[in-house]
C-alpha cells in the first residue's frame, strides 16, 4: 500500500448548505451524479441521501418502508446505536478508523423496516465538493427480517473539483431473510485518494449482493470490503468491473467468511489495466458444511500495466467446496480474428472485446445507470486511456 | 470467383500445402475431401488469412484481386465468409450484437434470421458460451446468412452435430448457397441480391454434407497436395471403398 499523508487534506470547517432539491444542482454536477448513478429526478428512487464535504445537505425517503439520515442524526436519535455503530469495523484498524471516529462528518444511516420490499432503489452520493477536502464518513445500514432493497451509492468528485481524500466506514446488516443489493459506482479523478473499509454480517437465509464499477481514474484507492455469512442459507455475490489507466493505483478485493453451512458465495472481478496498477485480492474462507465458494479475478493489461491477482481460498472442514480461477492476460487473438472474419477491422474486433469483458449486464441495474456506464465505457474507449 | 495459384504455405517450419492450384466459379459449390492431417483446415484458414499460416509461394486471386496478403477485414469486406469448426467464446457479447455487426450494411433481421436456424433462445446469450455442436454450426450459419458473402467457406460442417442438427445445418447450408435465405422480407434489392448463388468450398473428411449439399466438383487433399478430380459423389464412393490410402497411388 502506498503511503497517504491525510495532513494534506482540509479535514475541518468545509461545510455545505441544504438542498431541498436536487434539481437545483449545477448541471455539471448533476451529470457527476449520474454518472455514479444517482438521478436528480427522484421519482425513480424511493430514498436519496446526498453528502457534499462535510455536511449532509440533502435526506429524504418517499416510502415508509425506508428509514434514511444522517448518520450524526441517527446516533442522537437512537442513543449511540450501540447494537451496530464500530461494531463491525475495529475504530483502531488504522489511521483512517481512527480519523473517521475522531470527527465524523457525516454518511448515511439507512433502515429498512421488518418485511418492506422496497421497489424502487435507494441512492446515496457522498461528494468531494471542495479544492483538497478530506471527507470522514461512516454510513450504516440495516435490513430488518424478510425486508428486501436496493442502495445505489455513488462516490464522485463535483466538476472541477480535482484533489481530495474520501475516508468512509461502511456497516452492514443483514437480517434473517433480507435481501442487500448494493450497488457503488465511483466515480472519482486523478487526485483523488480513497480509503473505504467495510464490513457486514449476514444472517440465516439472507442475501448480500454486491455490485462495484470503477471506469475514472483514481489516484488512489485501497479497500477490502469483508462479509461474514453467520446464517445457514445464506448468498453472497460480489461482481465487479474494474479499470485503472495511467495514474491509478488500486487494492482492491472483496473477503468473505462462511461461518455456517449450506452457504454460497461468489466473487467475480473484471479488471483491465491500461497503464495503471491493480492489485486484485480475494479471499473465501470456509469454516462449515456443506458451503461452496467460487472465486473468479479476470485481469486484462492493454498496452503497458500492472495486474497483480491473489487469489485466496481457506477451508478449514471436510466438505466445503471452494474454487477459484484466476487470468492475467491479454486479449486473445482468435478471438480478434473471429470477428475480423465477420468484417471488423482490428481495432473495431479489439473494441467490441473490452466492452463485452465490461459487460454488466448480469447486475441488472435501473436502465438509466446501465445507460450512463455504457457512455464511461465509450467514452473510455474514445479516449487515449485504452 | 477465387482462384487459388501454386499456394505453398507453412506453419512454423512445417509446410503444410504444397503447391495447390484450385478454381471456383461464381455460384459453384467445391467440395474438399481430405483425411485429417491432410491440410485442409490450413487452406481455408490461408484463404481467411489467419496468423500462423505463412505463404511462402503462389498466390491468392479473389474476384480479380490479389488477397494474398490482405488482412482478415478486408477478405470478408470483400465478400469471403467462414463458418468455423471450434468458435472462441466472447464474455459480454450477445449473438444479436454480433449477427448485426455481421451484415456492414446493418440492414438485418436478427429474429427473422434466428428463427431459420432455430437459435431465437440465443439471441440473448453471449456468442458460443456453452452452446453444443450442433448450436455452433447454426449459429455460426447465424452470422453468414447476416454477412451475405459470395464465396462461403465451410470447415467440417458434419463435424460435433447430431443427426437431428445435421438435417437442419444441412438444409440451412443448402439454402444458402442456392440464395433461398430471406434476409430481410421487404427489401426487393436485397431480395435479389439474396437470390442469386453463393459460391461454397467444402471441406469434409467424412462426406455426410453430400446428402444435403448439391456440390457441382470435388477433389480429395491428400499431405498438401489436391488430386483425385471428380464427380463428389464418385469420389466418395472411392473413397469409402478403397480409402485415402488410393490417393497416393492416384498421385503418382
Amino acid at each position: 500500500m502506498s503511503k497517504v499523508d491525510l495532513s494534506e487534506f482540509k479535514f475541518e470547517g468545509l461545510q455545505q448548505e441544504a438542498i431541498s432539491d436536487l434539481n437545483s444542482l449545477p448541471e455539471e454536477d448533476k451529470e457527476q451524479l449520474l454518472m455514479a448513478g444517482v438521478v436528480a429526478d427522484q421519482t425513480m428512487r424511493s430514498a436519496s441521501y446526498l453528502q457534499m464535504d462535510h455536511s449532509a445537505v440533502h435526506c429524504q425517503s418517499s416510502d415508509d418502508g425506508v428509514e434514511i439520515m444522517d448518520i450524526k442524526v441517527a446516533l442522537e436519535k437512537y442513543e449511540g446505536l450501540k447494537e451496530y455503530f464500530w461494531t463491525l469495523v475495529d475504530k483502531d484498524k488504522d489511521e483512517f478508523t481512527k480519523a473517521a471516529h475522531d470527527n465524523l462528518h457525516g454518511g448515511y444511516f439507512i433502515r429498512v423496516k421488518t418485511g418492506a420490499k422496497i421497489k424502487d432503489p435507494i441512492q446515496s452520493c457522498l461528494m468531494l465538493k471542495s479544492e483538497n477536502v478530506g471527507q470522514n464518513v461512516h454510513n450504516l445500514v440495516i435490513i430488518e427480517e424478510g425486508a428486501e432493497a436496493h442502495i445505489i451509492t455513488g462516490c464522485s468528485v463535483a466538476h472541477g473539483t480535482k484533489g481530495g481524500a474520501h475516508l468512509g466506514i461502511s456497516e452492514f446488516f443483514v437480517k434473517k431473510n433480507a435481501s442487500l443489493t448494493f450497488t457503488m459506482v465511483h466515480n472519482w479523478d486523478e487526485n483523488v485518494t480513497v480509503r473505504p473499509r467495510t464490513s457486514g454480517v449476514v444472517e440465516e437465509g439472507g442475501k448480500f449482493l454486491s455490485n462495484y464499477v470503477l471506469l475514472k481514474p483514481v489516484k488512489d484507492l485501497q479497500m477490502y470490503p469483508e462479509i461474514t455469512m453467520n446464517g445457514p442459507h445464506s448468498v453472497a455475490r460480489f461482481n465487479s468491473v474494474v479499470v485503472a489507466p495511467k495514474g491509478s493505483y488500486l487494492d482492491m478485493g472483496n473477503r468473505v467468511i462462511m461461518n455456517a453451512p449450506h452457504t454460497r458465495c461468489e466473487i467475480i472481478a473484471r479488471t483491465i489495466s491500461s497503464g495503471g496498477t491493480i492489485i486484485n485480492r480475494g479471499h473465501i474462507g470456509a469454516n462449515c458444511v456443506p458451503s461452496k465458494g467460487h472465486l473468479e479475478c479476470q485481469g486484462l493489461i492493454l498496452g503497458e500495466g500492472r495486474i497483480w491477482a491473489i487469489p485466496e481460498l481457506d477451508g478449514t472442514a471436510e466438505g466445503v467446496e471452494l474454487s477459484h480461477e484466476a487470468s492475467v492476460g491479454k486479449i486473445a487473438q482468435d478471438e480478434i480474428e473471429y470477428l475480423m472474419a465477420r468484417g471488423l477491422d482490428e481495432e473495431e474486433a479489439t473494441s467490441t472485446i473490452v466492452r463485452g469483458f465490461l459487460n454488466i449486464d448480469i447486475m441488472g441495474l435501473p436502465p438509466q445507470l446501465q445507460k450512463a456506464i455504457d457512455k464511461q465505457i465509450q467514452e473510455l474507449q474514445s479516449s487515449d486511456a485504452m | 470467383m477465387l482462384t487459388i495459384e501454386d499456394l505453398h504455405v507453412k506453419i512454423g517450419d512445417t509446410e503444410v500445402l504444397k503447391g495447390v492450384n484450385l478454381q471456383i466459379n461464381e455460384g459453384e459449390t467445391f467440395i474438399l475431401f481430405g483425411p485429417n492431417g491432410s491440410g485442409k483446415t490450413s487452406l481455408l484458414m490461408t484463404l481467411m488469412g489467419f496468423a500462423g499460416y505463412k505463404v511462402t509461394k503462389g498466390k491468392i486471386i479473389f474476384k480479380g484481386k490479389d488477397i494474398t496478403d490482405a488482412p482478415i477485414y478486408e477478405r470478408a469486406r470483400l465478400g469471403i465468409g467462414m463458418s468455423f469448426q471450434r468458435p472462441p467464446t466472447i464474455h459480454g457479447l450477445r449473438t444479436r450484437h454480433l449477427v448485426k455487426m455481421c451484415s456492414r450494411n446493418g440492414e438485418v433481421n436478427p429474429e427473422l434470421l434466428a428463427q431459420t436456424v432455430n437459435l431465437s433462445d440465443f439471441l440473448d446469450r453471449d456468442i458460443n458460451a456453452g452452446f453444443s455442436g450442433g448450436e455452433i454450426k447454426r449459429s455460426e450459419l447465424l452470422q453468414l446468412m447476416a454477412q451475405q458473402p459470395d464465396l462461403v467457406l465451410f470447415d467440417e460442417p458434419e463435424s460435433g452435430v447430431d443427426m437431428e442438427n445435421m438435417q437442419l445445418v444441412g438444409k440451412v447450408a443448402r439454402d444458402m448457397l442456392d440464395g433461398n435465405i430471406n434476409v430481410v422480407p421487404d427489401l426487393s434489392h436485397k431480395e435479389r441480391k439474396a437470390r442469386a448463388k453463393t459460391a461454397g468450398l467444402i471441406i469434409t473428411h467424412t462426406g455426410y454434407i453430400l446428402d444435403y449439399v448439391n456440390a457441382d466438383r470435388g477433389q480429395v487433399l491428400y499431405k498438401g497436395h489436391l488430386c483425385c478430380q471428380g464427380r463428389p459423389r464418385d469420389i466418395l464412393d472411392h473413397i469409402r471403398q478403397h480409402g485415402y490410402q488410393e490417393c497416393v497411388r492416384c498421385m503418382n
